[in-house]
């Protein structure tokens, strides 16, 4: 609800407008994070501060699990409408709208693969732009399988034949299942890569070379990974 | 801040309770008993509620309510497969059932109301102070339409509703309060008409929702069914008689199933009693625990899927479960404790009042909003997917089910047809792929600038606040302008009648009450005018003739006022005779004095 344009009625429900560095309450210069220090008002999240930020990480794709949650549980003490309930509708819109960005940035966050998608988005365009490929290399196995798929489907499951079709998409998904954890691993190292890449945080470049090649490999991981997760899924759906 | 009270507004049994010293507790009745029925029955005297209600459940089952949760939010083709069981009548407008009593009818958030009525009353004796604000707990489970409805209870019983909390969390806060313990825990609240299942993690006063799952159509009430059916069946064949036909008998036959299931609780055999109609005398049989289980097992196995999922959905398996909560009047069957303990593997910890548990957390909830419990923290879950309807009659999720709430989604939409006014959203709640298997919520239109397609840009942004219900907002991404939107429930109850219900329980309510007025001062003009003929007999010879001629008109002019329906005409003449007689009285008074001192000796005085 919040947007960045200053605005002559800060106090409106549903106006909520700020200028970046001024509490919308005491219009005074913002030094504090979250609440103003001097009239101790909560500040809503910008729209433009990325889930890192709004937890307070680093832009890392390694991060300490205990850490990130100890952190969601403090700012969830700061933002939740259940400690607003006697404060202003201004504050309770805040309130409510700080919470949830909290809660989607701790979810996106929390599990690996949603965090390095996100940090793909930031740091190189949305992910959403790509679509989800199959792996070059297992392109005709894929397409195989999905043809051994319909075949199960239409066959009747207690037959001999929907058996051999049973025991032959089990093996198909257990070569895909380590597919994937091979792809999780190569991920972790990207992950790393990438982390000691910003702790270097030198501007050669070199180093913008190897960002973008990380960059590039990791999207490119996840695409696939998608697609073959989604494969899996639909695997263990149909063949329980 | 004025008191919030706690409200667990359940299938048959309803609580409420306060934080005391710290400390919750339930507001008990007259006779210390705690719970209320959730019976409301219409009477030649009105509407009755609570344990007297239930009386009536076999004496005019058709003008008898129970378990009218199972109606919450919900449209009459839900409920089509158990409409045999309910002897009152059912129908439905505007998408939402509405119940038959005498010549109204009724929705279900009017018939919740007046249970929720009963309860506020009650902690207002038992407080000495008028209650406006609650905590209402629902089913995990339920989805936004019946979170809605009972909002609309609330408010059309003179609530206003705080927080709408999940029940198993609710039992969760009571549970954590009271054992300060940390870990992870799964709570089983098997209830009268709904089954709940939350997987928590407490940690240093955080109460985090994992997962949650469950069955609003799964509880006590589908356990009692199928030994109904048994009875039913058994009658049927050792009597001849179709009990089925007999709308009395049936909830006899229903309240028996109950009683005998509870028996059976702490029994392995019991006895069946039950009078057949038409004076065909009494069907008796025995029952065993056996029967019993082997009956009741496929309703209780139902319940394992869904513990199932929410585990699976918190990515724990059972051994990472600490402890196990039971919750719920169900949960004392020794069967469902064998199965949850075979499903978790390890003894559930039914040290608390299953019973109570919910209405207790409820309280610290309400607590916790009023400012007084501030180390405590609720972080709870929407149950459903949300999601819109997309091209070809498919849902797109926007948020995902088990996500922690509050939590919003945003969505961008535009036209496709230069100079379209209009953009038609359809919002779904459930899991499934096609729009027609999940839950329609409500259709909204978007309104858009006439502009060439693809121009408008209106971004919608879905927002599930922490009562776990749906706020709809749009912004013209163009102008910068936000839209107010007219959201249209497709299971619910308009704003404007539920203003209308509101304003009805109003007007009920002063009619009750001057209703009421009227037959206290009747009743207290009779008393006078029989004290004071009494008086006139036994004294009217001391006074005065002219006194006793005015006693005389003040007593005729109380009579007429007595006849009429004004209480402050009568309360005025009565005060009139009270003047006129007050001489009588004095000297009735002397007189009696005298002749009680007559015969005594001074000495003795």
């Amino acid at each position: 609800m919040a947007n960045d344009q200053p605005s002559t009625r800060p106090e409106t429900r549903h106006q909520l407008q700020m200028a970046r560095s001024m509490c919308w309450h005491c219009q005074s210069e913002m030094s504090g994070e979250y609440f103003c220090e001097r009239c101790v008002k909560v500040q809503p999240v910008s729209k433009d501060t990325d889930y890192f930020t709004c937890l307070g990480f680093p832009r890392r794709l390694t991060l300490d699990p205990k850490k990130l949650e100890a952190k969601f549980y403090e700012l969830s003490r700061a933002f939740h409408p259940d400690f607003y309930q006697a404060k202003s509708p201004t504050e309770q819109t805040i309130s409510l709208g700080n919470a949830a960005v909290l809660n989607t940035a701790y979810r996106t966050l929390r599990d690996p693969i949603q965090r390095a998608e996100y940090l793909l988005a930031l740091e190189a365009g949305s992910v959403k732009e790509i679509r989800t490929s199959p792996p070059a290399d297992l392109f005709e196995e894929i397409l195989e399988l999905q043809d051994t798929l319909e075949q199960y489907r239409a066959s009747d499951r207690e037959s001999d034949q929907g058996r051999r079709l049973r025991a032959s998409l089990q093996t198909e998904q257990q070569t895909l299942e380590r597919r994937r954890e091979e792809m999780e691993s190569q991920l972790r190292r990207l992950f790393t890569d990438w982390d000691q890449l910003q702790d270097r945080g030198e501007a050669t470049s070199q180093t913008r070379a190897e960002r973008d090649r990380i960059l590039k490999q990791m999207r490119d991981l996840l695409s696939h990974r998608t697609y073959i997760n989604n494969i899996v899924n639909d695997l263990a759906a149909t063949i329980g | 801040m004025a008191r919030i009270v706690g409200i667990d507004l359940g299938t048959t049994n309803s609580l409420i309770a306060y934080m005391k010293d710290g400390q919750p507790c339930v507001v008990p009745d007259r006779h210390d008993r705690t719970m209320v029925s959730s019976v409301v029955a219409l009477t030649d005297n009105g509407l009755i509620v609570g344990d007297p209600a239930k009386e009536h459940l076999t004496r005019n089952p058709e003008r008898t309510v129970y378990s009218v949760k199972r109606f919450m939010g919900r449209g009459l083709a839900d409920v089509e497969s158990e409409l045999a069981y309910f002897p009152y009548n059912l129908t439905e407008t505007g998408g939402v059932i509405r119940i038959r009593l005498g010549a109204k009818n009724y929705s279900p958030p009017q018939i919740s109301a007046m249970i929720l009525k009963e309860l506020k009353l009650r902690a207002e004796a038992h407080l000495g102070e008028s209650i406006t604000k609650a905590v209402i707990t629902v089913p995990a489970y339920f989805n936004d339409s019946q979170r809605q409805a009972t909002k609309d209870a609330g408010l059309i019983a003179g609530l206003e509703v705080l927080r709408i909390i999940n029940e198993p969390t609710a039992a969760s806060l009571a549970y954590g309060l009271q054992k300060k313990t940390q870990g992870t825990i799964a709570v089983y609240d098997l209830g009268g008409g709904t089954f709940d299942i939350s997987i928590l993690k407490l940690k240093d006063g955080i109460f985090e929702v994992l997962a949650t799952n469950g069955d609003t159509h799964l509880g006590g009430d589908d356990l009692d069914r199928v030994l109904v059916d048994l009875f039913v069946a058994e009658i049927r064949e050792r009597r001849g008689i179709d009990i089925a036909n007999y709308p009395d008998h049936m909830q006899a036959v229903r309240l028996e199933a109950e009683r005998a299931k509870i028996r059976l609780s702490d029994e392995l055999k019991t006895e069946v009693s039950l009078d057949l109609p038409e004076d065909k005398g009494c069907f008796t049989g025995e029952l065993t625990r056996d029967q019993l289980e082997s009956l009741v097992m496929p309703v209780i196995e139902r319940t394992l899927a869904p513990c199932r999922m929410a585990l699976k959905d918190a990515g724990l398996t059972p051994e990472d479960i600490d402890e196990v909560v039971l919750v719920g009047g169900s949960t004392r069957m020794p069967l469902v404790r064998q199965r949850v303990e075979a499903l978790f593997g390890k003894a559930p910890h039914c040290h608390l009042n299953p019973d109570e548990v919910v209405a207790l957390g409820a309280a610290v909830q309400a607590d916790i909003l009023g400012g007084g419990t501030t180390d405590m923290l609720l972080l709870d879950v929407t149950p459903l997917s949300l999601g819109i309807e997309t091209m070809g009659g498919v849902m797109s999720s926007l948020i995902r089910r088990n996500t922690t709430i509050p939590a919003s989604a945003k969505e961008m939409f535009t036209t496709y047809v230069d100079g379209q006014t209009g953009v038609d959203i359809h919002i779904l709640q459930g899991e499934r792929e096609l729009v027609k298997d999940n839950r329609s919520l409500a259709r909204f239109r978007l309104k858009v600038p006439p502009l060439p397609a693809g121009v408008p840009r209106i971004e919608v942004t879905f927002l599930i606040d922490a009562n776990g219900i749906l706020n709809v907002t749009a912004k013209d991404m163009r102008t910068g302008k936000s839209q107010s939107i007219e959201v249209r429930p497709s299971y619910g109850l308009s704003d404007t009648e539920v203003e209308r219900m509101i304003e009805d329980s109003f007007k009920f309510a002063t009619e009750d009450i001057s209703a009421r007025k009227l037959i206290e001062a009747r009743l207290d003009a009779e008393a006078l005018i029989k004290t004071t003929e009494k008086s006139l007999a036994e004294a009217g010879h001391l006074i005065p003739t002219e006194e006793v001629d005015g006693i005389r008109t003040a007593l005729a002019q109380l009579s007429a006022a007595h006849n009429g329906s004004d209480s402050r005409a009568i309360r005025a003449r009565m005060a009139e005779l009270e003047q006129a007689a007050k001489h009588l009285n004095i000297v009735m008074l002397d007189d009696s004095l005298k002749k009680g001192l007559h015969g005594r000796k001074v000495s003795d005085v």
